[in-house]
């Protein structure tokens, strides 16, 4: 690389020129009207109704899931509304034959790409069969170790990409994910290879409780990218159509080989971190609870498509009821599922033959369970 | 047949395996153009192109993660993280993840994934380079871990770990790689995991031992053997799963046994195999079972290495104090 010498760098002039670059992609306001013509993805009536069917299922299944969770027949859940344009809108822009490598809050785009509810269950209830992902499926059980996902979805990536698949491994963390040196070697090594990858930050404002400003200096998440090579986008996550628009964009390049991408989604999680004792209000104010609500998803996409004449109260009633109906199915299909055994446990360890230690202690455990 | 070191011949496996199934990679820092900091994959990118034989950023976190997501769309890798004094840094990649892909997807993804690594003491490396931390690894459950000692032992423990539905950490002692040649066979051939091998025969006492120690060992047996003692030399190969059949008939034929490994004597491979012989065997011992190993203080400084590193002179007086027990 060529030395200036003849021009006075400025570095916090570079910075400042670089995060005024990333400016907040917004195409849907907060009453449902467009924006931002020229980026409009342009969807056609019957996805635009998909796409607000899922958004709604989805919040059914949130708020359900947290009942049932109150009443124990649930077991660890990450709650989700508020993040529905974030979540659904993403995944809405994705093939089958795409790959998700979700984190524990991304159940819903597993469901939405072929997860039976049932299993989605049986994995919150710490139940085996809950992770045994259907053949044709492609998503990987919910990541725990933040930032692992990204390393991951590279290799899946540069996979499609050595194969000549044509299709995206896509990857979600969270605002605090982006602290992790996963995730920098994630976007480092796809921005290296070239690879199809897209990975999404879910910036709902709180790791647990710290906020998103003692997280990093960075002013934006997606500015990350930048430092990898990578190109990035923030947009308005509470936007059903920015999400999906930048999702979009961010697949017809990688598929056309024109690598990966990063997309920073700016969102809210109305509900506490998980129920497992998570309590927001030692860390958020009910104020600023009920401003982002006013922001929320359904409503804004609500509007838009009513406006349209194209959604309809009856309709949405429709979708409320059949979700009821799904979940209390998949509840029963999860209670029937059988009790776990050590024998199962061990069985699943290795592909082929087991090792000396295992082939003993299941013999011990299969006789002390044939009695 | 050719003659090989042991690094010829891992290269010679990694080269069968390219040949022998496209969904072969080999992939790491500097294993491309350069041919690894050994050399242990010199050439295999001329040969296999750049697609299939690659170098990675420098970050042991992110060639895990590859070998992970590169299982699930069906390749087989075998990634070389440079030295195993660096595998901290891709300890979740290992053990959080490769180790339990298996069971954490219910049954439904494996990996067939093969960590290379040069360890071992001996090659005045400077600091965190050298540590023997099989037993850290032999520790997670769903790992198998290989230390070959020998250039045809290496060849076929290395075709077998690559072919391997789940993943095998495949450690190289440096001190190894270009001591000796071996007639070693140019086709392709396996040894299987978890088998054992009687490097020498004998019948008043036993050593297990693995890795470079094989050799010191082997040299302490001689030197016994000039004193009337007849001593078996038992090299592990793999370190976990043990080969239980083979350590228990030895211990029954001598009744004697001692174990000796390069690493720190707390916890450790020994340990677990003093453990399973007296658990299974303890009837037929006529002595306690004695361990020789490095002092429990972190790997030393490279000057000092030799003064800390077991040999056969410690093995010798162990295996003494054991036979006239």
């Amino acid at each position: 690389m060529a030395a200036k010498n003849n021009k006075q760098f400025d570095p916090v002039e570079t910075l400042q020129a670089i995060e005024e670059k990333f400016e907040m992609v917004q195409i849907l306001n907060e009453d449902g009207e467009i924006v931002n013509k020229d980026l409009d993805p342009k969807m056609t009536d019957e996805e635009l109704v998909e796409l607000m069917t899922r958004m709604v299922y989805t919040r059914v299944l949130d708020q359900r899931s947290i009942s049932l969770n109150r009443q124990g027949r649930l077991g660890f859940y990450a709650p989700t509304a508020g993040q529905e344009a974030s979540q659904i809108a993403s995944h809405f822009a994705l093939e089958k034959e795409d790959f998700i490598l979700p984190g524990y809050r991304d159940v819903p785009q597993m469901i939405w790409h072929g997860l039976p509810l049932s299993m989605a269950f049986l994995w919150s209830r710490g139940h085996f069969h809950g992770s045994n992902i259907p053949e044709g499926v492609n998503v990987f059980p919910p990541q725990i170790i933040i930032g692992a996902q990204y390393i991951q979805a590279v290799g899946i990536a540069l996979g499609y990409q050595k194969r000549g698949t044509k299709a995206v491994a896509m990857t979600y963390t969270g605002d605090g994910g982006t602290s992790q040196g996963d995730f920098y070697e994630g976007i480092n090594f796809a921005g290296a290879y070239n690879s199809p990858a897209i990975f999404v930050i879910q910036n709902n404002q709180y790791a647990i409780s710290t906020p998103r400003n003692v997280q990093t200096a960075a002013k934006t998440l997606a500015q990350k990218g930048v430092s990898a090579g990578i190109p990035s986008i923030l947009v308005d996550g509470m936007d059903p159509l920015a999400v999906y628009a930048a999702t979009k964009d961010a697949r017809e390049r990688a598929i056309n080989g024109g690598g990966p991408t990063l997309i920073e989604t700016f969102c809210y999680r109305y509900g506490p971190h998980t129920m497992a004792g998570d309590d927001p209000t030692r860390y958020r104010t009910s104020e600023t609870d009920s401003e982002w609500e006013k922001r929320d998803p359904l409503i804004r996409f609500r509007k838009y498509l009513e406006a349209k004449g194209i959604w309809t109260e009856a309709k949405e009633e429709e979708i409320i009821e059949k979700a009821t109906e799904d979940i209390k199915q998949a509840i029963k299909d999860a209670d029937a599922a059988p009790r776990q055994k050590v024998s199962d446990f061990i069985n699943i360890m290795y592909k082929g033959d087991l090792p000396y230690n295992l082939k003993e202690q299941l013999e011990v455990y299969t006789e002390k369970e044939s009695k | 047949m050719a003659q090989m070191t042991m690094i010829q011949a891992i290269n010679d496996a990694m080269k069968t395996e390219l040949k022998n199934d496209e969904n072969v990679l080999v992939f790491g820092e500097d294993v491309g153009n350069n041919g690894g900091v050994f050399r242990a994959t010199e050439g295999l990118q001329k040969e296999f192109g750049e697609d299939r034989v690659f170098d990675t950023p420098l970050a042991e976190s992110g060639i895990g993660g590859l070998a992970i997501g590169l299982s699930l769309t069906g390749y087989r890798s075998v990634m070389e993280i440079q030295f195993f004094g660096f595998v901290y840094e891709v300890m979740d990649s290992i053990s959080g993840q490769l180790a339990r892909m298996r069971f954490r997807s219910g049954g439904r993804f494996n990996a067939p994934v093969t960590i290379r690594s040069p360890f071992g003491g001996g090659v005045a490396t400077p600091e965190m380079h050298a540590d023997s931390l099989e037993g850290l690894m032999a520790a997670q459950p769903g790992l198998t871990v290989v230390v070959p000692s020998t250039p045809y032992d290496a060849k076929g423990l290395l075709i077998s770990a690559i072919r391997d539905e789940n993943p095998v950490v495949y450690l190289e002692h440096m001190k190894l790689y270009r001591s000796f040649r071996e007639e070693v066979p140019e086709e392709a051939y396996t040894i299987p995991l978890g088998k054992a091998d009687v490097k020498r025969e004998g019948t008043d006492l036993s050593i297990f031992t693995y890795g470079a120690m094989v050799h010191e060992s082997l040299k302490a047996a001689e030197a016994l053997e000039k004193e009337g003692h007849s001593v078996e030399v038992v090299d592990l190969r793999t370190v976990h799963p043990l080969d239980i059949e083979t350590i228990i008939a030895s211990v029954e034929k001598t009744n004697r046994a001692i174990v000796v490994q390069e690493a720190q004597k707390q916890a450790g491979i020994a340990a677990n195999v003093v453990t399973e012989i007296t658990e299974r065997a303890i009837l037929s011992l006529e002595a306690p079972v004695l361990r020789v190993t490095a002092p429990d203080t972190i790997y030393p400084y490279a000057q000092g290495e030799n003064a800390w590193l077991p040999n056969a002179n410690d093995i010798q007086e162990t295996a003494k104090k054991v036979l006239t027990f």
